[in-house]
């Protein structure tokens, strides 16, 4: 089947290739390297950049999979209520999520500077103690990267809560209303547990997405102010094209692979086993 | 629930408020690009004398042109190819229950855990052999591979939620496994092929990280590496590199609101895959 060539082509073939040169001294060009063995891990273990690098990157997800999903979760309960403008702004809340990453990260930058939109709308709201360099500041930069993509994906969170709430048949909400049961009871004994595959959906798409966040984090900060927001995937990339370390970039890769394995298999049993106690 | 109370005024408000947040930097962002650069009013202040200028200049110094014909190419390439080998693949994985399928399958999936980091410096080399680095066909070649998983998963999923009677009848009247395939089962599966459609197109001309890998040096570019090579080159000048995004966004954002709900419906679509 051709889709199976292809796939073990571009992607089973140099997988397994990119693990072998994980334990190699590769510099991406020469044909002769060595085996280093476990070299390239332990000199992980002895580098502050890429200790960090996994902290910041294990941060990002764990943060954008929580604000991501509330953020989703209550524009889509806005969405779908009885509000006259729902079908405009559903149309309009999941606009960011088809522009280019890329695009929206600069346009960020741009905002968060100094001289930004963000702190000049702070300043004409009478706000100008909270003005900042959003960007400049390494105890800040992380959280704004991480506001950046909210601000892109909530919407795409909010479509699939969306769909799963629509599941839900208004006749067991009319039922439970009859029942004496609040709007905060309801939401709790009949939408939530039906919600369980959305919210399996969303929580995977946002945790893997914050794992292996690359993009924004090159155009906002290029991994700075200094490496206060460097990520794994950032890393990989500097160790490879500007340092030519390439075996030591795929070793670097190999343990975001672990991270993405051991996140979405957990994940997996964790919400199959909650899903199965829900219905 | 279908009265209009004042408390459903209030959570119109409140959401009006959420769509103003999000509509914020996009006006920021129109508001720079029409504005000359001598203008050094605060951002927020409307322009008071717009100008076309900065999006002539960004179109012609930036080659966004050709930017655009690469993108362009290269996504309706990869996920032609992609949809076609990935719905015939999905066929027989989701219909033969026998072991060599299921493994097969499983492998596949494996594919979905894989970060693309993994393969894409290993195959960095793969494609210089192949003397295909610096051209639009290597990234062809790599989506076409990528997001086979993906695709394959949406697929088996519908399929197999799909009953097999009218491919069984069509067996039965002398189709082969191929034509009851083509003729059957194909038509059928119009909804997910928009899924896999609107995914596909999106993650593939989004994509930044693969053509700043395989296209460096050359002088192809697609959308997002022109906008990158862009803002490293006029970095101070604001006015024009924001022409130059909101050209790079506009087609995105047409084909969005004129298509709004097959989009939309797309990747709510995922959900039951």
């Amino acid at each position: 089947m051709p889709a199976l060539l292809l796939f073990a082509f571009v992607v089973l073939a140099p997988s397994a290739r990119g693990v072998y040169y994980a334990f190699t001294d590769w510099d991406g060009l020469s044909r002769d390297f060595s085996f280093v063995g476990l070299g390239n891990f332990s000199d992980m273990l002895g580098d502050a950049d890429a200790r960090q690098a996994v902290w910041h990157t294990l941060l990002i997800a764990v943060a954008i999979t929580v604000v991501q999903n509330a953020v989703g979760l209550a524009l889509a309960l806005g969405v779908n209520s009885a509000i006259r403008s729902r079908n405009l702004l559903r149309v309009f809340l999941f606009a960011p999520a088809v522009v280019t990453p890329i695009v929206t990260a600069y346009l960020w930058r741009n905002l968060l500077g100094p001289d930004g939109a963000v702190n000049s709308l702070l300043g004409a709201v009478g706000l100008d103690s909270w003005e900042q360099d959003w960007l400049g500041d390494p105890d800040l930069a992380l959280w704004a990267v991480v506001g950046v993509v909210v601000w892109q994906f909530a919407g795409y969170s909010m479509v699939i809560f969306l769909a799963g709430l629509q599941s839900v048949p208004k006749e067991i909400h009319e039922a439970a209303a009859m029942d004496g049961a609040g709007p905060v009871r309801r939401f709790w004994s009949v939408t939530r547990p039906l919600l369980a595959p959305a919210l399996t959906i969303n929580l995977m798409l946002s945790i893997i997405g914050g794992i292996k966040l690359f993009d924004q984090v090159h155009a906002l900060t290029g991994g700075g102010p200094g490496h206060a927001t460097d990520t794994i995937s950032t890393l990989i990339y500097k160790d490879a094209f500007t340092l030519g370390e390439f075996g030591y970039s795929i070793a670097l890769a190999v343990v975001l692979t672990i991270i993405v394995a051991v996140a979405s298999t957990g994940q997996y049993l964790l919400l199959s086993r909650n899903e199965k106690a829900a219905s | 629930m279908n009265r209009y109370s004042r408390r459903t005024l209030a959570l119109e408000l409140a959401m009006i408020a959420a769509a103003l947040f999000v509509a914020f930097p996009l006006y920021v962002l129109v508001n720079l690009a029409v504005r000359p650069s001598s203008d050094t009013s605060s951002p927020i202040r409307p322009t008071s004398s717009p100008t076309l200028d900065n999006f002539t200049q960004a179109w012609q110094q930036g080659s966004l042109g050709g930017a655009l014909a690469n993108s362009l190419l290269v996504t309706a390439c990869s996920v032609v190819v992609v949809l076609a080998v990935s719905s015939l693949a999905a066929y027989p994985l989701a219909r033969i229950t026998a072991r060599w399928s299921r493994g097969t399958y499983l492998l596949v999936l494996l594919g979905l855990v894989l970060p693309f980091q993994l393969a894409s410096l290993p195959l960095y080399q793969t494609m210089r052999d192949l003397g295909l680095l610096g051209t639009p066909w290597a990234l062809v070649l790599f989506y076409s591979g990528l997001q086979v998983p993906f695709t394959v998963f949406l697929y088996v999923g519908f399929l197999r939620a799909l009953p097999r009677d009218f491919e069984d009848a069509a067996l039965i009247d002398g189709c082969t496994p191929l034509q009851a395939f083509r003729r059957v089962v194909l038509p059928m599966l119009k909804p997910v092929t928009v899924t896999a459609l609107v995914l596909n197109t999106v993650a593939v001309w989004n994509d930044f990280f693969t053509p700043l890998l395989y296209l460096s040096g050359s002088a192809q570019q697609t959308m997002p590496v022109a906008i990158a090579g862009f803002v490293g080159q006029y970095v101070t000048d604001w006015n024009l590199i924001f022409a130059a995004l909101v050209i790079s966004i506009l087609p995105v954002l047409i084909v969005y609101f004129l298509l709004q709900r097959s989009i939309i419906n797309g990747f709510a679509g995922g959900l039951r895959g």
